[in-house]
Formats: C-alpha cells, structure tokens, sequence
C-alpha cells in the first residue's frame, strides 16, 4: 500500500515528542510522494491517542491494542509490528530514536529483511525513482552518507528526537482502523520488574530544548553549580563531557558525546568544553551552539556559533546577570 | 555458562583529527582498538565468569585479516577462545547482511546461554547489529544493559538504562544484551592470560566454513545502499564575541534574543 507509517511511541499513556515529530516530517513526504500519512498505535488503552496523532498530521491511525502493549517487550511489539507490516504492506516505517527504538527497529527491520537507517537526520523522497533518501551523518558527524533502501520494504529509518519540527495541524481529523493483531501465541520471555526515573526531571537529555555543559574546564564538581545556574537562567537542562563523568563530578545519565547521549537542542551552551570528536558527535547537530572555553584553539570553536574567548568563571555570573536583568 | 561476546575493530575515535580543509578524516596512523562499548560487554562476560565456574567466553569478530588483533586483545584480557570471520564474500555488509553472518558463526559454536554486544560500534553508530543478530538466533534481547546478574540457571536479572532513569527486567536464558560503558571497565588481564594470548590460534571462518545462502552477504545481501556521501553543510554567520565579561555576557543575550532563544 502506498503509505508511511510514523510508529507512535508512547510511555505511560503519552505520546514522545519524537513521533510528533515524525509525523510532521511525514506530512512533507506524503505531499512528496502522494501516500498517506498512517500513525501506528500499539497500545492497552485503545484508541485514546489518536486525535493526538491526527492534530499532527496523520490520516489513519492504526491501533492494535493487547494488554500486553502497557509498555514496549521487544518480543511482543516486535512481532505485533511486523504482523502489521506483513498485513498492510507500506512502503516505508519510521520510529523515533529512543531506547525503544533502537532496540524495535533493528528487530523488526531483520525479520522483515529490509533495510534501516539508524538516526536520520534528513528524509525526502525521491519521487523519480519513488524512494526514500535517507541522510545520516558518519564517523561524528564529519562526513553525511545519502542511503537507500530500492528493493526491500518497508523502507526504514530511526529519527532523533528534535531533528524535525512538529507543527500541528488545525481541524485534522482521520479514520482509525483497527488491527486484529493477536500476539497473545508469542511466548513471554522477558519482563519489566520496575522503572525507576532519576531524580531530577533534568535527565532526558534527549528531548531537551535547551542544554548548557559543563567540561574540565569547570574545574571540579562544585563547577556544575555554575552549569545549573546558567540551564536555570535559560531554561534548560544539565549536560556534561566524558572527562567529568568518568573524574565523577557527574551522574552518567547527564553525558553527551558517542559514548552518552546524542542531543539536539534549539540551543547547545558548552562551558569549559575542548570539544573532542567523541563529545562533537553527540552534539553538533544543536540548532545554535555558544561556546565558552580560556583556549582560543579549542575544536569547540570550529562548530560554535558563538565563540566566547575567556575565564567562565568570570563570563558565565554575567550571562546569568544578564539574562535576569532582560527578564526584569 | 556459555558466552558469546560479538566485538568489532573501529579506528580509535579518541586519535581521530579532521582535515578541515577537506571535511575528512586523518585516518593515516590512527591506532585500531576494539571498540569500547564491546570492552564493556567484554568485561560483562569476565564479571559472569568469575563468578560462575566452568563458564566460558568466546569472542566472535567479523572483519579484515587484521581484526585478529583486537581477538588477541579481548583473549589478553581474560577472554577464553576467539573466532575471526573473514572473506571477500562477506565484505561490504550493512547492518542485515552483518547479523545475518555473524549469526551463522554463532550457531556454528552451539547453544549459548549468552550473547553480549556492545551497545554500538563508534564507527558507524547505528546500534543495529545486536538486535540483528538476536532476531537471527530467535533470542530475546534487551539493550542498554549496565548490569547483568545471573538468576539461578535459567534467567538473568538486567538493569538497562533509558533517557531518564533506568529500568530492572527479568529475561530468560538464552538471551542476547547490548551493553553500555556504565557496565564497567574492560581489565587489564593478567599475566596468564597475556602470555596465553600470545601463542593463541584465532581460527578464521570464511565462506566455505558458514556455508552462507550467498544472496544473503556482503554487498549482495544488504538490502541498504550508500547512494552519496558529501561534506556536512558549512555553518555560516559563525561569530567570536570580543570584550570584557559583562560585554560579551551582553551581547550574548542580545543574539540569543533575536534567535528567539530567551
């Protein structure tokens, strides 16, 4: 069928920014390629999202709902994903980049045997030869690779969070359609005993609009006091550097880089931060970046958009002071 | 227990420069290592096997001739045997064609109780082949493991880290886990074990010895293409803000205002 499925992740009964978002994304391609919009809905609680998912652009949403779908078991969603596939045949499948995500894509895209695309940060649709350009960045984000996927579908991809922009659309409306999947014959392998959140509501860096790090040249753990008071005065969240994670100054959950989380905020503030390749992958795909950092040579420099040469001890109290004042 | 550790060689991101002129990477005398998520899963494998006698630790790779080396690393660290799959014909696999081979040197070991991945590889990032794999095998699989503990001999207990917290799971064996860097830092290994690895035969498996369905690998069997690589677009209107703190903090703001930022 001539369709793109957007796979709406949801936790606890909400939907995640990121299939919002891909739902806006898949607005675009459908006015590209002339398929319809689909959002598909794994859920136990029916069809209760889906005017959310039609307020964002889809025009059928496809809901399978099992008790088994209270939280994503990759066994369970896996196979539920791939029956609906199996059934309805799009031509390409999109999910955001989570940890739900990428554990259900690669699942189900290697029982399909199709292609995926991991972290996309550019789809269109390639209307002459009818596919989906997939673009990516490699190695950190130093180089960008165009892929396809011509003889295998569905088409897919994992998208993260804030890549796209989500827009919602006035009056939309759509038709639901629901999914006989039964996965009650799939065997239960694998359970969630508990989920425990980290205290802080800070800790999802992914999502965030707005992140200010903090590298060694915050000097110790008490420079995250200053790192908070700077995402506080902005509204954002507290990101760190491997080197401050790996001395302790940090809980690992605040990581950004290759080996912590990739982000990409509105608004990327990196304090004290050299900016090796590993750190510059997780972030440089930050709408706006503003570095501060005493070394004028700092790698940082070369994907900042505002560079600040300078002492952040001295700096950064001014950018609070200042921020407060335009409040004021 | 019988553990498999899926490793690959990556060049060593930490050593990596850009040429800026070019938007390319100085890849000339930049060091190969195992890659560091698979050190972590390594050492998940080690903890398991000081703590449960008679377990074992098979390092699989797929890879050029040279790969043996990051074997003969993991094997230096504590590591019980290795495998290298290695052939012309496997060359130029995504992500699919990578599982799907790699999975028919898993089998060829015999039932395993284990597979650990690290939770990507730094090179390519896509984090899919784990998951890949435990498909092909019919394992369950759970991703971003920091902590795995045996529950007797028939489940293992995973705390798996998500965006803002962790999660505790309970999953059965055999089962496949994809492992990230708060698991734990690979050893060092000891003395015995490097003298061992020294004099150690890696076995290399090529086509003949998997006896893949040739449509499945390589080029051939990846149902992905790269069409086009190309230089990242270049940021323009990129700016240093000169003068005193108070200065640079006002004019800062200034330009976040107008972005619509603050």
């Amino acid at each position: 069928m001539n369709e793109i499925w957007v796979f709406a992740e949801q936790r606890d009964g909400a939907l995640q920014n990121v299939s919002l978002e891909l739902l806006s994304k898949g607005r675009e391609l459908a006015a590209q390629s002339g398929y319809t919009l689909c959002a598909l809905l794994l859920s136990e609680n029916g069809e209760a999202l889906a005017p959310e998912l039609f307020a964002y652009g889809a025009s059928k949403v496809y809901v399978a709902d099992s008790p088994r779908f209270a939280y994503s078991q990759n066994d369970w969603f896996g196979e539920a994903v791939c029956r609906a596939v199996r059934e309805q045949k799009p031509e390409i499948l999109l999910f955001g980049a989570t940890s739900v995500g990428r554990s259900l894509a690669p699942t189900v895209a290697a029982a399909l045997h199709t292609g995926l695309t991991a972290d996309c940060t550019g789809l269109e649709f390639d209307s002459e030869k009818k596919i989906l350009l997939q673009t990516r960045p490699a190695f950190g984000g130093n180089i960008m690779a165009t892929i396809t996927c011509e003889n295998h579908r569905p088409q897919m991809s994992t998208v993260r969070a804030n890549v796209f922009k989500r827009t919602r659309v006035d009056g939309a409306s759509g038709t639901i359609v629901r999914l006989g999947i039964d996965i009650s014959d799939v065997p239960e392998r694998m359970h969630r005993v508990s989920a425990t959140k980290e205290a802080g509501d800070d800790a999802n860096l992914a999502e965030a609009k707005v992140i200010v790090s903090g590298g060694r040249g915050i000097g110790g753990p008490e420079g995250f006091g200053l790192v908070r008071k700077l995402a506080d005065a902005l509204g954002g969240s507290v990101g760190a550097s491997r080197a401050t994670v790996d001395a302790g100054w940090i809980s690992p959950l605040h990581q950004v880089g290759q080996t912590g989380k990739t982000v990409c905020p509105k608004l990327y503030v990196a304090l004290g931060i050299s900016g090796a390749i590993q750190h510059l992958a997780g972030m440089q795909s930050s709408d706006t970046i503003v570095a501060v950092n005493k070394d004028p040579s700092a790698p940082i420099f070369e994907v900042a958009d505002i560079g600040i040469v300078g002492d952040l001890n001295e700096v950064v109290p001014e950018i609070v002071r200042a921020l407060e004042a335009r409040r004021a | 227990m019988k553990i498999v550790v899926c490793i690959k060689q990556v060049p060593d991101s930490d050593k990596v420069t850009i040429d800026r002129a070019t938007n390319r990477l100085n890849r000339a005398g930049v060091p190969s290592v195992v890659n560091p998520f698979d050190e972590n899963a390594l050492e998940v494998a080690l903890k398991l096997k000081d703590a449960i006698p008679g377990t074992t630790v098979t390092v699989v790779s797929m890879g050029p001739p040279q790969a043996e080396a990051a074997i003969r690393e993991c094997l230096a660290r504590g590591a019980t045997d290795g495998v290298l799959v290695s052939g012309r014909e496997f060359g130029g696999a995504d992500t699919w064609a990578t599982g799907y081979t790699l999975a028919l040197a898993i089998k060829k070991l015999g039932p395993v109780d284990l597979v650990l991945f690290g939770k990507q590889a730094t090179d390519g990032d896509t984090a899919q082949v784990g998951p890949g794999i435990a498909w092909q095998l019919g394992l369950p699989v759970l991703t971003y493991a920091k902590s795995v503990e045996a529950l007797g001999d028939k489940a293992f207990k995973v705390i798996r880290t998500t965006e803002d917290g962790y999660e505790e799971w309970e999953i059965d064996r055999p089962c496949a886990l994809t492992v990230v860097k708060e698991a734990g830092e690979l050893r060092i290994g000891s003395l015995k074990s490097k003298m061992a690895a020294k004099k150690a035969q890696i076995p290399v498996w090529g086509f003949a010895d998997l006896a893949p369905d040739p449509e499945l690998i390589g080029l051939k069997g990846s149902p992905t293409r790269v069409t086009k690589v190309f230089a990242p677009p270049v940021k323009t209107g990129r700016e240093r803000l000169e003068g005193t703190p108070s200065q640079v903090a006002e004019a800062l703001v200034e330009r976040l205002a107008a972005k619509h930022l603050v």
